[in-house]
């Protein structure tokens, strides 16, 4: 098993669709000051940087390279991975090797995404096999919709049980200050009469795309104790990659989130998910992601989410708040949102969330980013080591 | 007590001026299957075969987004970790390193390809400059590298006979080397009269267009010794950023490469590289490179990389035999370069190397470097 590591800083933006008044390189400096900030630190206390986006959808050739300047990492190790939609939760695993590896002691890591500076849809239009799949238009909300779709056949959940998502997530959305979108929709008709973008799935359905940046800051159990009056400690972390299967007739692919919860829970000694974490930040592109999803991580039974949902469960002062910060359909800067998880998780566990703090206490959370052909990253935060 | 990690086995393509009859996934596919012959290993259950993999390729060399997609489909990351370096693959190696060291994984996988025959490497690479300054005024590798082979010859004295020096003995090595892209000879004369390119670089003295891959597994103490009788153990890494804007940069040194090799001969117990180490493999794009890269590791005081190779020291039966592959002159692609660095070395530390064989190799430094002018620097060094 691991070494210990804890996160000791984390930093966001604002995110915006337009950030015209920064570049790339500024945006992410922001990010950086806020989790220096955050941390009560200095570069000087700082061992690695490491940081990762979405490669094609800024267009930039080792976008490390322009970041150094910007990002602290001048004379500096580091290096720069990029794994898709899940690079934002890579990026934190990565922080999170790379402290536990005895080799650094401090790592910051930074990721970002400036969707106004590429075109992130011609990037996602090359993602399918050129020989095999790319005759049909990838992209996400295809995909997403489908699985709606088949949730709505499958179980027997409504439109409206969609709606009750979005709403929580702009409920939530509008009282975290760094969120992209605040809506303030007041009913479920306000989300039923946005424009219908592939059956079932409508424009408030899903995530924007946004510009923004995060950093965390991590660091040894040592170093950790020295250094920080609240460290948030990583119990565990899984990657689960997979084939793409854009063109083999399957409606929904689950195997990839099934299994990362699986492996995590199992090496963590939680039998009873719901009970034993206290809250979740789910990488959910889409409203009804959140609701299939959560059933995949097994924090219920197949086909209660939405009653779950109904019931008020999953609202930030319910039995189990699900994405308290607004999520991804509010806020999305692709390369940035699996790290945001994982940064809005630490807050909420050091009870720093501000106007989006869960009511109950948390102790346990569990984060999430998909990406790819249904790529899962998941991490465990606890309050205690125990 | 930090884990002691091993490169258990080794695999490259053979590597080419163009391979049309593959796409990326089946270069890459070529180098997994032969690991997996090799060790035989699979990727069965967490704990028992590779547990997890990094790949190393490239969105914009691959013209895809998501360029893991197929290279990960071929290289076991069938719902397990499998993660993306794209920078230079000796970074994928590091990555892979420590993350054996963090205790998460026992047996990695790593693997770079690189099809450069498949697209024009002039528009990629101005896409690694800043957009406001740099990149408007259309610089890439090789003119960054021009302006840097400047700065040093000038400071220094260097002459293009010393240059000259490095690709003919690279070439000349090649010849022993099955997988080199370029295996003929070349004279100075040759050199000195190839065709300008970038004052004062021309077309020998840079790498050539190259497709191919290679790939590499490490593994802790106790699985390595289950798998091969001649581990080449990782004993130091370093890493290191040099600032991003030319101008803001001394070209003539290379500040960040002497950090990074400090670092990895602290960890290795390296005080005199020169006494120490007794095979190097630098990533020399471009001729005056291999010059500078070895004054930046200290196997000699600035100014005097010509002198190393004037007096043979780099040479096949010098001192410290630098680059018995044939080096990046003699043809290895973008990315895979500085694993095929790592790769080498291993051979040589196995008493694998053949025709090409430093006799009683014992410790040998793996370098790689990418961005313009070397602006990011990794070594790391290998102990049998």
């Amino acid at each position: 098993m691991s070494n210990r590591v804890a996160i000791i800083g984390v930093g966001q933006t604002y995110h915006a669709s337009k950030r015209p008044d920064v570049c790339i390189t500024e945006l992410c400096n922001e990010a950086v000051r806020a989790a220096l900030e955050d941390a009560e630190l200095t570069m000087k206390d700082i061992d690695a940087v490491v940081t990762g986006n979405m490669e094609l959808f800024e267009g930039r050739y080792h976008q490390d390279l322009w970041q150094v300047d910007y990002i602290g990492s001048y004379h500096k190790p580091g290096f720069r991975v990029t794994t898709g939609g899940t690079t934002g939760g890579t990026l934190a695993c990565t922080a999170f090797y790379c402290a536990t590896s005895g080799q650094y002691d401090v790592v910051m890591s930074v990721t970002f995404e400036k969707q106004g500076e590429g075109d992130s849809r011609a990037g996602l239009k090359i993602v399918a096999d050129p020989i095999w799949d790319r005759w049909i238009t990838t992209g996400a909300i295809g995909t997403l919709a489908r699985l709606g779709s088949w949730y709505m056949k499958e179980y027997g959940a409504t439109e409206e049980h969609a709606a009750l998502v979005r709403l929580k997530a702009d409920r939530n959305a509008c009282l975290n200050p760094h969120s992209h979108l605040k809506l303030h929709l007041k009913s479920v008709e306000d989300v039923l009469k946005s424009e219908m973008l592939v059956p079932p799935l409508r424009r408030l359905d899903m995530c924007p795309a946004s510009e923004g940046a995060c950093a965390i800051i991590v660091a040894s159990e040592q170093k950790a104790r020295k250094l920080s009056r609240k460290p948030v400690w990583v119990k565990d972390w899984v990657e689960v990659h997979n084939e793409t299967r854009y063109n083999r007739g399957d409606p929904v692919s689950l195997e990839n989130l099934e299994k990362a919860a699986t492996t995590l829970f199992r090496r963590n000694g939680i039998t009873n998910p719901r009970r034993d974490i206290s809250m979740a930040e789910i990488y959910e592109p889409a409203t009804w992601a959140e609701l299939v999803w959560f059933e995949a991580f097994q924090f219920c039974q197949k086909g209660e989410a939405y009653k779950l949902v109904e019931k008020g469960a999953t609202e930030r002062d319910g039995e189990f708040p699900v994405n308290p910060s607004g999520g991804v359909i509010a806020t999305n800067p692709i390369g940035a949102t699996g790290m945001i998880r994982v940064a809005e998780a630490a807050m909420q566990i050091r009870g720093d969330a501000g106007p989006h703090q869960v009511t109950r206490e948390v102790k346990r959370t569990f984060t999430t980013a998909w990406g790819g052909s249904s790529w899962t990253v998941a991490h465990l935060l606890s309050k205690t080591l125990d | 007590m930090p884990r002691k990690v091993g490169v258990v086995a080794v695999a490259q393509t053979k590597y080419e001026a163009a391979k049309p009859a593959w796409r990326e996934a089946e270069i890459t596919y070529q180098v997994v299957e032969r690991l997996l012959q090799e060790t035989g290993l699979t990727f069965a259950e967490y704990g028992t075969g590779i547990d997890a993999t990094v790949t190393c390729s490239s969105d914009h060399w691959d013209g895809r987004t998501l360029s893991d997609i197929p290279h990960g489909e071929v290289a076991g990351a069938h719902l397990r970790a499998e993660e993306k370096v794209s920078s230079d693959g000796i970074n994928a190696v590091i990555y892979a390193y420590l993350q054996i060291l963090s205790g998460h994984y026992d047996t990695m996988l790593v693997v770079a390809t690189c099809k450069e025959s498949q697209t024009v490497g002039h528009i990629i690479e101005n896409l690694a400059f800043d957009p406001a300054f740099q990149q408007q005024i259309d610089l890439d590798f090789l003119s960054a590298a021009a302006l840097q082979a400047n700065s040093y010859i000038h400071k220094y004295g260097i002459t293009p006979e010393q240059r000259a020096q490095v690709v003919v003995k690279n070439r000349k090595n090649a010849k022993d080397n099955p997988f080199a892209q370029l295996t003929t000879p070349v004279t100075t004369e040759q050199v000195l009269n190839s065709e300008m390119l970038a004052y004062p670089l021309r077309s020998l003295e840079t790498k050539p267009v190259s497709d191919g891959a290679c790939g590499l597994i490490l593994a802790t103490e106790e699985k390595a010794r289950k798998l091969t009788r001649t581990p080449a153990w990782i004993a130091g890494i370093g890493q290191c950023y040099e600032s991003h804007y030319l101008g803001d940069r001394d070209l003539a040194t290379c500040e960040a490469l002497t950090l990074a090799a400090k670092n990895a001969y602290r960890q290795a117990g390296i005080t005199d590289p020169l006494k120490h180490i007794d095979i190097a493999e630098i990533s020399e794009y471009f001729s005056y490179q291999e010059l500078l890269w070895t004054e930046g590791m200290g196997f000699c005081d600035k100014g005097q990389g010509g002198k190393l190779v004037d007096k043979g020291i780099t040479g096949m039966g010098g001192k410290i035999p630098v680059n018995p592959s044939g080096g990046i002159l003699s043809g290895n692609p973008t990315l895979v370069a500085g694993m095929a660095r790592v790769v080498e070395v291993a051979l040589q530390l196995m008493g694998n190397a053949v025709a090409r064989q430093i006799p009683r190799a014992k410790t040998g430094l793996a370098h790689g470097t990418y961005g313009p002018c070397g602006q990011h620097q990794a070594v790391l060094i290998l102990k049998s």
